[in-house]
């Protein structure tokens, strides 16, 4: 425990009360307004916390169904001859039953509705509204010394689309002609064609109408993060002190803001093509037995340039949070400042830059033109060297620390890991010679799942074991939180790991059976064992949520302000920060956020005045 | 002196305005986001420009605006782009006059902001009832739809057929435009007097269209029928005969066929979503009106800041009617 004599709760009310900012909050009668009863405080809450919790249990609610899915889909990839007849209580007329044998399989049509969801609800609700959403609204206010968020209804709504959208898209999952089943990312002619296939039909309108709103909600998002970065620090909160989380935030908002409305565009005129018979997306189609439609001259590849646009600023979108998580943990709990700060900064703002300049790279195979492929192959690569700063930031900043080796730590150290194992592999694919074998294999589901899907989910789950006390004003369970860290780490190794030599050997992804392919024979034992992992992984993320709901009510309590020993500024709330964070005044800031064993004081919180002829700690 | 320290404090840090506990280049939160959601809202026509630019390049030909938009209410026709411009006259007249409003605002008169925000909504109103007119005409006139653009463009030189098939006197040359009739058996309605207007304005490219309708009663054929001079089609439109007299098809008749069809799409749907972002604005005009009238934003004292943020918005969207009003009708 960290020697609480240090910065006592009692002098950080004391130094906030004589030296802070007195911003006149409580000359405003709005003060407690927003909390006068149940449904102002909880429901519809315009308190950043509160909405910051909204975020994270939807963001968990849809993280166990998109997890779900995809643990169905895979016994069915798993196991075939294996009979899934116990699963018809719950999926219904989706498990056909063999009259004869008894046998249960899942429909195909299905089986790619399943896929579909899982990538989008693990893409567009968990990673990114779960995660930036939960994190961006806890942490901007908290850290920078603010009240709130600068519009705190704008906020309230934002978390209302997402609901809206939520809604929507849970809705499609009980249609008869199921969800959308044409992928995530949801290309024409599957997705613009009503009757392309089951799915495409009332699925995909209800897909579009949830994504649309979602992206509603995450430029609502944005707009407020970015403005409360800009213009609601405290005093002394220059850009170059706020924490690493916070310029995360703060860049993905930015990219967010400029990527998502190009998706919109897209959206819009997919929407004209299925429901008005335009041809923006849609050239001749022959169908057999039916003829040409009437669509003539349309681009699909032009729906790929526009959702690219966004897609590949996306997974930025979801990476540069955990990024910004991951840093801040690492670094308090390593004890020492964060390796590189500037460093960090700038390949944040680097990565951000050149994720708008590389898009094209998911369409190598797509039929872009290949000189044009070049340009994308130099910057695809070149994103590797701010990535790599950051990475030798992270070991650096681990070298020589005092390690806690903490649950927060420990899926620090493990996002490090798996960013590390993912992103080489992205450094195969964005070569467009590589990329021709591999496109549409194992491989890249490898990739990708390793670098930003379980990458994020260990940043976000860094975030959640850290900031948990902040949230609930107690600790999480950390026996269970080792359990389930050390089988996350290894589980994700042995889901993803194995399938980097599917991808190799060709095996495509998507495909809903293997059983006609001789050539992808032997490796039925793979997919099993991958299966196998999947399920077990899958139960230790059961136990994390039970360790999060025990914990809010029977967790170890939190008794001090500043548990982890941590420099920045939401540690110096009362340990339940009511409405506008700080009782009286806003702390001030007078120094950078890393002040971690300097001149052998163990840590120096940012708003302690700096000492007569102390130097300043970033340099 | 302990004044006088604090003073010295305040000094040290407001060096910087990045220093937080204030506002960057003194600019609210409010205005910031408003800035930010037309950052955003810029990027979402981006995106349709972009799609409109790939689609037309991909096309062999493309309709001519001055062959297109030549329409003047009151039956006038040979007016290439005469009513476009009024529109982007009335709307820019709509920004100068936005201006006088926040100009005012910043006076603090409430009165001068209330007459020049009605003006503002008066032209906001005008340009959204030219469009109205202009969609019309070409719905309901011409017959272009977002599925269908009756405006195509011929490809080599040729002259029309006569009723009896012989060649005419009809003549025209490689990337002239033609606009499709309709056919309307027994139905004298609306659609002739624009169709026929129109046909008129191909007497100066050497079209005789108006004579041709008159000679060979045009708008009684059947549809879904074979002429010697013309094909009509299930739905009504006339695809004109013609001998093709230059180039690798010399001495082949041929059917006027459909222009592109993503032009009447990608009109449609850009200045439609133009027009939404107008009358959007035209509403928050009237309720930012109503409020400025009501005093609210006179008690806030911050120079109308709410007008100011309103003019933001209008002028964006004055912006964006220069790009697609580039896109459409220029080039």
């Amino acid at each position: 425990m960290i020697d609480t004599k240090l910065y006592g709760d009692n002098d950080t009310d004391v130094l906030i009360k004589e030296s802070g900012y007195d911003d006149h909050f409580h000359e405003h009668e709005h003060g407690d307004k927003y909390r006068s009863g149940f449904l102002n405080t909880y429901i519809f809450s315009m308190d950043h916390k509160i909405i910051a919790r909204q975020f994270l249990f939807t963001g968990i609610f849809w993280a166990l169904i998109g997890a779900g899915m995809s643990i169905i889909f895979r016994l069915q990839l798993g196991f075939p001859e294996e009979s899934l007849a116990w699963i018809k209580p719950l999926l219904g007329k989706w498990i056909v039953i063999d009259d004869v044998t008894g046998m249960g399989t899942l429909d195909p049509q299905f089986y790619y509705a399943l896929v579909t969801m899982h990538g989008t609800i693990i893409v567009f609700f968990v990673l990114t509204a779960g995660l930036s959403g939960t994190f961006s609204n806890l942490l901007i206010p908290l850290q920078l010394g603010a009240r709130d968020m600068a519009s705190p209804f704008l906020n309230m709504l934002s978390y209302w689309f997402f609901f809206m959208a939520s809604v929507v898209m849970f809705f499609s999952l009980f249609l008869s002609t199921g969800p959308f089943s044409g992928g995530w990312t949801a290309y024409p002619p599957l997705s613009a064609l009503p009757q392309a296939s089951s799915g495409s039909a009332g699925g995909m309108t209800l897909w579009l109408v949830s994504l649309t709103l979602f992206v509603v909600s995450v430029l609502l998002g944005g707009i407020n993060y970015i403005t409360t970065v800009l213009n609601l620090r405290t005093k002394g909160m220059s850009l170059w002190r706020m924490p690493l989380t916070i310029w995360a935030f703060f860049v993905t908002a930015i990219i967010g803001l400029l990527s998502f409305p190009v998706l919109v565009s897209g959206f819009l005129m997919l929407m004209m093509d299925r429901g008005l018979e335009t041809s923006f997306f849609l050239s001749e189609i022959f169908i057999a037995g039916q003829g040409a439609l009437d669509y003539v001259g349309g681009s699909p590849i032009l729906y790929q340039h526009l959702f690219w646009f966004l897609g590949h600023p996306e997974v930025y979108i979801i990476i540069l949070p955990a990024m910004g998580l991951v840093s801040e943990v690492l670094s308090v709990h390593a004890r020492k400042p964060i390796f590189g700060y500037k460093a960090m900064v700038f390949s944040i703002l680097a990565i951000a830059f050149l994720s708008f300049i590389v898009w094209a790279h998911h369409m190598f195979m797509a039929g872009v033109n290949p000189f044009i492929s070049n340009f994308f192959v130099i910057f695809t690569l070149i994103i590797a060297v701010p990535s790599a700063v950051k990475v030798f930031n992270w070991i650096t900043t681990l070298y020589g620390g005092n390690l806690r080796l903490n649950t927060p730590m420990l899926f620090a150290i493990g996002f490090v890991s798996l960013f590390i194992s993912g992103g080489l592999t992205g450094i195969f694919l964005g070569n467009s010679a590589i990329d021709i074998p591999l496109h549409d294999t194992y491989f890249v589901v490898a990739h990708f799942h390793i670098v930003m899907g379980i990458a994020a989910f260990f940043g976000m789950f860094a975030g959640v074991y850290h900031w948990y006390p902040k949230m609930f004003a107690r600790f999480m369970n950390e026996t269970l939180g080792k359990i389930h860290f050390w089988v996350t780490m290894i589980g994700a190794y042995a889901i993803f790991w194995p399938m980097h030599y599917l991808g190799m050997a060709g095996v495509p992804r998507r495909y809903y059976s293997f059983e006609t392919f001789q050539t992808f024979k032997h490796f039925d034992v793979m997919n099993q064992f991958i299966t196998v992992a999947a399920i077990i992984v899958f139960a230790a993320q059961i136990l994390f949520v039970i360790n999060f709901f025990y914990s809010m009510y029977k967790g170890k309590q939190q008794k001090t302000r500043n548990p982890w020993g941590a420099t920045t500024l939401e540690w110096t709330t009362p340990i339940v920060a009511g409405h506008g964070n700080w009782p009286g005044n806003l702390p001030k800031v007078h120094r950078w956020a890393y002040d971690y064993g300097k001149d052998g004081i163990e840590y120096t919180p940012q708003h302690i005045p700096m000492k007569d002829g102390e130097e300043a700690g970033d340099h | 002196m302990g004044s006088d320290t604090a003073v010295a404090h305040h000094v040290e840090d407001s060096n910087a305005v990045w220093d937080g506990g204030k506002s960057p280049m003194k600019s609210s939160y409010g205005k910031l986001m408003m800035w930010y959601f037309l950052l955003s809202d810029a990027f979402t026509f981006a995106g349709f420009l972009i799609a409109y630019g790939t689609l037309r390049v991909s096309m062999p030909t493309w309709p001519v605006p001055d062959f297109v938009f030549q329409s003047l209410p009151g039956g006038i026709h040979n007016a290439p782009l005469i009513f476009v411009t009024i529109m982007t006259f009335v709307l820019l007249f709509s920004s100068f006059t936005m201006v006088r409003a926040v100009q005012e605002g910043k006076r603090e008169n409430k009165r001068g902001v209330v007459i020049w925000m009605i003006l503002t909504i008066i032209g906001g109103a005008a340009f959204l009832g030219c469009q109205a007119w202009e969609w019309t005409t070409l719905i309901k006139g011409e017959h272009m739809s977002v599925t269908t653009n009756p405006f195509g463009t011929h490809t080599a030189a040729g002259a029309y057929l006569n009723k009896d098939g012989t060649v005419s006197n009809e003549t025209f040359e490689a990337g002239e435009s033609y606009l499709m009739h309709m056919a309307h058996a027994d139905d004298h309605g609306h659609g002739d007097d624009h169709a026929d207007d129109h046909g008129g304005d191909h007497a100066d490219d050497g079209h005789h269209e108006e004579g041709h309708a008159d000679s060979y009663g045009v708008y009684n054929l059947e549809k879904s029928k074979d002429y010697p001079f013309a094909t009509v089609d299930e739905r009504g439109y006339i695809h004109r005969k013609f001998k093709v007299t230059e180039g690798d098809e010399d001495g082949m008749v041929k059917t006027e066929q459909f222009g592109p069809k993503a032009f009447g799409a990608l009109f449609f749907f850009i200045t439609g979503f133009h027009g939404f972002h107008v009358l959007s604005g035209v509403i928050f005009l009237i309720i930012i009106m109503l409020n400025v009238a009501s005093g609210l934003y006179e008690k806030r004292k911050n120079e109308y800041e709410m007008v100011e943020k309103m003019g933001l918005y209008w002028h964006f969207v004055d912006l964006v009617w220069i790009f697609v009003f580039l896109v459409f009708y220029l080039i």
